[in-house]
């Protein structure tokens, strides 16, 4: 599995996760599945882009910075959609983005394939 | 009338004992090492202008067994061209009749010496897997070491790894070919036909009953003197035995050697050679499982076991994931309505 591929997924699954917390909050439960969707989104599209990164930069200490940074943006952007929840959101967020940070440059192949020149 | 002192005696010696490398393209600068055929010596390549480590008999015998065993050792080791098999440059007779081979000279430290001071167990497993794919390679071209010890590899500043010492090497197959050395045209004519020749000598073949190799790291069929039979599951028997080497150096004081390591090295050192690894690349494989955290063929795991190697393995995923939950958790807490 290559590093963009092992970032999505991880991104997709600990955003559902993320996002699911949410039910924990009694005042945004009623948009439970929105939350969830755009949780997912948000992991979805951070684990691109730490993946990405990582094929790109072989370096664990960057890319987990790159991770947390990607992270903590994300999250933020959805924090000031809301006008609040800062800290639920932004923390949990840049420790996802951290997690998917350090998976993609620990774990996965970093080769591409492409097509052989005749 | 003044006396010689001892100390003057025995650089006397040293002296006469000195190979004369008149004729040749050679300068001695020093002696490096000595073995059981020969000495091995620095010495300046005036010709190229480098250094190499030039192999001499002791005795000037152009035509008996160590002198015919000197050059398949030269024509063996100019056959297995490896990043772990030291070159071999040239090869000849020396005026005196001592034949001589020249090879790389190779500066650095070995292994029993390297083991024996810093680094890391991972660091040391990969100087020894490193160990199995030369002696992989020079089992595929049916040459088989018999003398493999710590004291016979090498280990280079650059991360060189070099099995030395090929002075007792067992051919397999009995059609083995491989391109006659250049020698030097001082060499007598009988000894320049190659190694056809070389391994035609009668003293080449090891009698059977007698016994080469080092106690300790030598096959139990080896010790016995079953020349005949032995094939390479000799050498990983002696692979073995350097792999309990190598994590005994590394687990010095209270640390013990992992378990893994240890059957790895049991199975290659089983007195039964059926029940050894069947090849050096499938113990170098079994290495590099152990290193990758994976499960290893010598050594079947319980569930607890593997649970235990699975979060060796992933145990700073698994932090970070429990430090996400419990940060998680904390928040949940810390705003609850």
């Amino acid at each position: 599995m290559n590093k963009i591929t092992y970032g999505l997924i991880l991104g997709g699954i600990l955003g559902i996760f993320d996002g699911l917390t949410s039910w924990f909050t009694p005042a945004v439960r009623p948009q439970l599945m929105g939350i969830v969707l755009g949780s997912t989104f948000k992991g979805l599209l951070a684990g691109v882009l730490i993946g990405i990164f990582a094929r790109k930069v072989h370096s664990l200490g960057l890319g987990v910075l790159f991770g947390l940074a990607v992270g903590l943006l994300f999250a933020f952007f959805i924090a000031y959609m809301q006008r609040n929840y800062y800290v639920q959101i932004m923390v949990p967020g840049g420790l996802v983005g951290l997690i998917v940070g350090y998976a993609t440059q620990k774990y996965g192949d970093s080769t591409t394939t492409s097509p052989s020149r005749t | 009338m003044n006396w010689l002192s001892d100390e003057a005696i025995a650089r006397l010696r040293l002296v006469g004992a000195e190979p004369d490398l008149t004729g040749t393209r050679y300068r001695l600068i020093d002696r490096i090492g000595s073995g059981g055929m020969g000495s091995v010596y620095l010495a300046e390549d005036a010709t190229l202008g480098r250094r190499v480590a030039v192999k001499i008999l002791d005795v000037p015998d152009s035509s008996g067994e160590l002198a015919a065993r000197l050059r398949r050792e030269a024509h063996i080791l100019a056959s297995l061209e490896h990043p772990g098999i030291v070159p071999v440059h040239d090869a000849g007779t020396l005026a005196d009749g001592r034949v001589f081979y020249a090879m790389k000279f190779v500066e650095g430290e070995r292994l029993d010496r390297f083991s024996g001071r810093d680094g890391t167990l991972p660091g040391r497993l990969r100087i020894f897997q490193r160990i199995c794919d030369t002696v992989a390679f020079a089992h595929t071209r049916g040459v088989l070491h018999r003398d493999l010890k710590p004291e016979n590899i090498m280990t280079g500043p650059f991360g060189e790894v070099l099995v030395m010492d090929w002075g007792v090497a067992k051919i397999l197959r009995a059609n083995w070919n491989a391109a006659p050395v250049e020698m030097a045209q001082d060499e007598p004519r009988e000894a320049s036909a190659g190694l056809a020749v070389v391994s035609s000598h009668p003293a080449l073949k090891t009698a059977h009953g007698a016994v080469l190799g080092t106690p300790g790291y030598m096959a139990p069929e080896q010790a016995r003197g079953d020349v005949e039979h032995l094939d390479e599951r000799a050498d990983i028997y002696s692979l073995g035995a350097i792999l309990q080497f190598l994590s005994a150096a590394s687990a010095r004081g209270t640390q013990t050697a992992p378990r893994a390591l240890t059957a790895i090295a049991r199975k290659a050192m089983d007195p039964d050679p059926a029940a050894r690894y069947a090849s050096a690349s499938e113990l170098g494989q079994d290495i590099a499982r152990y290193l990758d955290g994976l499960p290893v063929l010598a050594y079947p795991e319980n569930v607890l076991q593997k649970i235990a190697r699975w979060a060796a393995r992933y145990r700073l995923a698994i932090v970070l994931v429990l430090t996400y939950l419990v940060v998680r958790a904390l928040l949940i807490f810390w705003f609850r309505p």
